[in-house]
């Protein structure tokens, strides 16, 4: 089953048509869903009713497009602002957890990072909740005591940042540790050989090495937060990110405007994802 | 460098990394396991009760809707293992060069996009007016409009196409670096194609195989969107009971007592996947 063992042509025509099967299932509902934003009807669904652009440019019910859906948009902009938030909390955080980690050595090391890595292993819906739990523990314990309600604690957007924050820091911790482990120390000796200090060998040659794994772990962090939905949907108070928005229309039965939305969100993610891809490869 | 900068340097990056682990993961599952084992006596106050558990057992909608979430989970696995299986091969050990890296990145490229889009684009094709049973009229299959939304094997469908991308990832990857003089070897000793599979390959590829599922396993039993948007009256997923208790009844020492046994159940699964295989969790998930 490699190319230098030889096999039936059926055998291989079969396994290449599988393969083409499987990214046939893989494409479809992409394809459907990028489709059905320029149909020109009230559902998304057949019968077709012509190509339209207005699921992106009419500015008037019933055909509300996407740039003037004003809804739609606040949430776009929600998600923007948790997004960056997340991604920075979690790449400061994963960059001194890669330090730790690679460089030092003290007792309990591999239970910290088996601790490290359970968040992967938690659904998001529990650590959703018990975080929601425990904000409002520490939120009530505190009004009880001084009278003073803590309002960051309570369901909103500071604790829809700090549910993504708790699991995206381990993914980007996983890919920082990667890359620093690949780093060649005797660099940062030579550097301090030079006479810098340790930090400036540090911000000087070690973080520039870092660089392609720090934008790397910027774009996946990014991405996570502006998709994610379970640990979201149980953090969120009034101010609902683009997933919930979605939601909540879906379950009402939407009009293609959420395929418009959901294209330009193809479009986005894609041009990151190559933008990343790209930066990899010319500093890697 | 001295003794006690390195102490204090240890300490500095220590800090961070246990404010995160003892705040945010630590404690609330501690208090959600507190909150779980107790019931309220009055306004304000609480007693230690294990009522919340004796709900579960007692309630057949509470323990069968968590019975059916793990069987499905399973099987969802189960399938997403051999139909990634077959794929991930193809990529790793049958192609090179740029056709190879194009199809493994065509692989990730669904999962760039959100978990909702993939749903929502499962609903337009399977609805009544949707393109599948569209197709099917066209083609004279079917009489008049098929409806294939809002049963199991919707739900089973977005399952698996949604946990692909975490099969397919760990399978590419060990594949990868097996050797092809190994499997060259098991056919120079006399093996066939299927002794090379389970006595060669599979070996190899263990490590995927136990990451990916356990990933797998994890998130369908955590998914929320798919068995609410494409599962019908009956296909109750344990998330949509967690929510219920959660957000709509507000009975949190109900819903915490859920959350810890969905938690323990899905750290019973990885564990016991890890030992079947005997593979360690750190290099399993890393």
């Amino acid at each position: 089953m490699i190319p230098s063992i030889p096999q039936s042509s059926l055998f291989r025509n079969t396994y290449r048509a599988y393969v083409l099967l499987f990214f046939l299932f893989l494409a479809a509902p992409l394809v459907v869903v990028a489709v059905f934003a320029f149909n020109d009807s009230l559902f998304p669904s057949l019968p077709w009713g012509g190509w339209t652009l207005d699921w992106f440019f009419n500015d008037s019910e019933p055909k509300l497009g996407i740039f003037y859906d004003s809804e739609l948009l606040e949430s776009i902009g929600i998600s923007l602002f948790v997004a960056l938030f997340v991604t920075a909390f979690s790449l400061a955080l994963a960059t001194s957890n890669a330090f730790l980690f690679e460089r030092q050595a003290f007792a309990g090391k591999n239970l910290l990072y088996v601790l490290m890595l359970t968040p992967l292993v938690i659904p998001g819906v529990i650590l959703g909740v018990s975080i929601l739990i425990f904000g409002s523990s520490v939120a009530n314990g505190v009004e009880n005591q001084t009278g003073y309600d803590i309002e960051l604690l309570r369901p909103g957007l500071p604790l829809v940042i700090t549910g993504q924050f708790a699991f995206i820091t381990t993914i980007c911790t996983l890919i920082l540790a990667a890359r620093l482990r690949k780093f060649d120390g005797s660099l940062e000796e030579a550097a301090m050989n030079l006479g810098a200090t340790r930090m400036q060998a540090i911000r000087t040659v070690t973080i520039p090495y870092l660089r392609p794994a720090l934008i790397g772990a910027g774009v996946v962090s990014f991405l996570m937060s502006f998709e994610n939905f379970n640990t979201t949907l149980m953090l969120v108070g009034s101010d609902a990110p683009l997933t919930i928005a979605m939601f909540d229309r879906l379950r009402e039965g939407s009009t293609p405007v959420l395929n418009a939305v959901s294209l330009l969100l193809m479009i986005a993610s894609a041009t990151l994802a190559l933008l990343s891809i790209a930066v990899q490869r010319r500093e890697a | 460098m001295n003794r006690s900068a390195l102490r204090l340097g240890l300490w500095l990056l220590l800090t961070p990394l246990l404010l995160w682990l003892v705040l945010l993961i630590l404690l609330p599952h501690i208090d959600m396991l507190m909150i779980s084992l107790r019931q309220r006596t009055g306004p304000g106050e609480y007693a230690f009760s294990l009522n919340n558990y004796l709900a579960f057992f007692e309630e057949p909608l509470y323990w069968r809707t968590f019975a059916r979430t793990a069987i499905m989970s399973l099987l969802a696995t189960v399938l997403t293992l051999l139909i990634a299986f077959p794929v991930s091969y193809y990529i790793a050990k049958l192609l090179r060069g740029r056709a190879k890296s194009l199809l493994f990145l065509m692989c990730l490229i669904p999962f760039w996009v959100s978990e909702l889009v993939r749903t929502y684009g499962w609903m337009i094709l399977l609805r009544e007016s949707g393109l599948v049973s569209g197709f099917l009229q066209w083609t004279g299959l079917a009489d008049g409009p098929v409806e294939m939304l809002y049963n199991d094997a919707a739900v089973m469908v977005g399952l698996v196409y949604t946990a692909m991308l975490f099969m397919v990832v760990p399978l590419i990857t060990t594949l990868d670096s097996l050797d092809d003089a190994q499997i060259e070897a098991g056919y120079d000793l006399g093996g066939n194609g299927w002794n090379v599979l389970w006595e060669v390959v599979v070996p190899h590829a263990m490590p995927g195989i136990v990451s990916g599922c356990i990933v797998v396993f994890m998130l369908t039993l955590g998914n929320y969107l798919t068995p609410v948007l494409i599962g019908g009256k009956d296909s109750l997923w344990f998330t949509e009971q967690i929510y219920t208790q959660f957000i709509t009844r507000f009975n949190w020492e109900q819903g915490s007592a859920f959350g810890i046994l969905l938690l323990f159940l899905s750290s019973f699964m990885v564990w016991a996947g890890l030992k079947l295989s005997r593979q360690s969790f750190t290099r399993v998930m890393s």
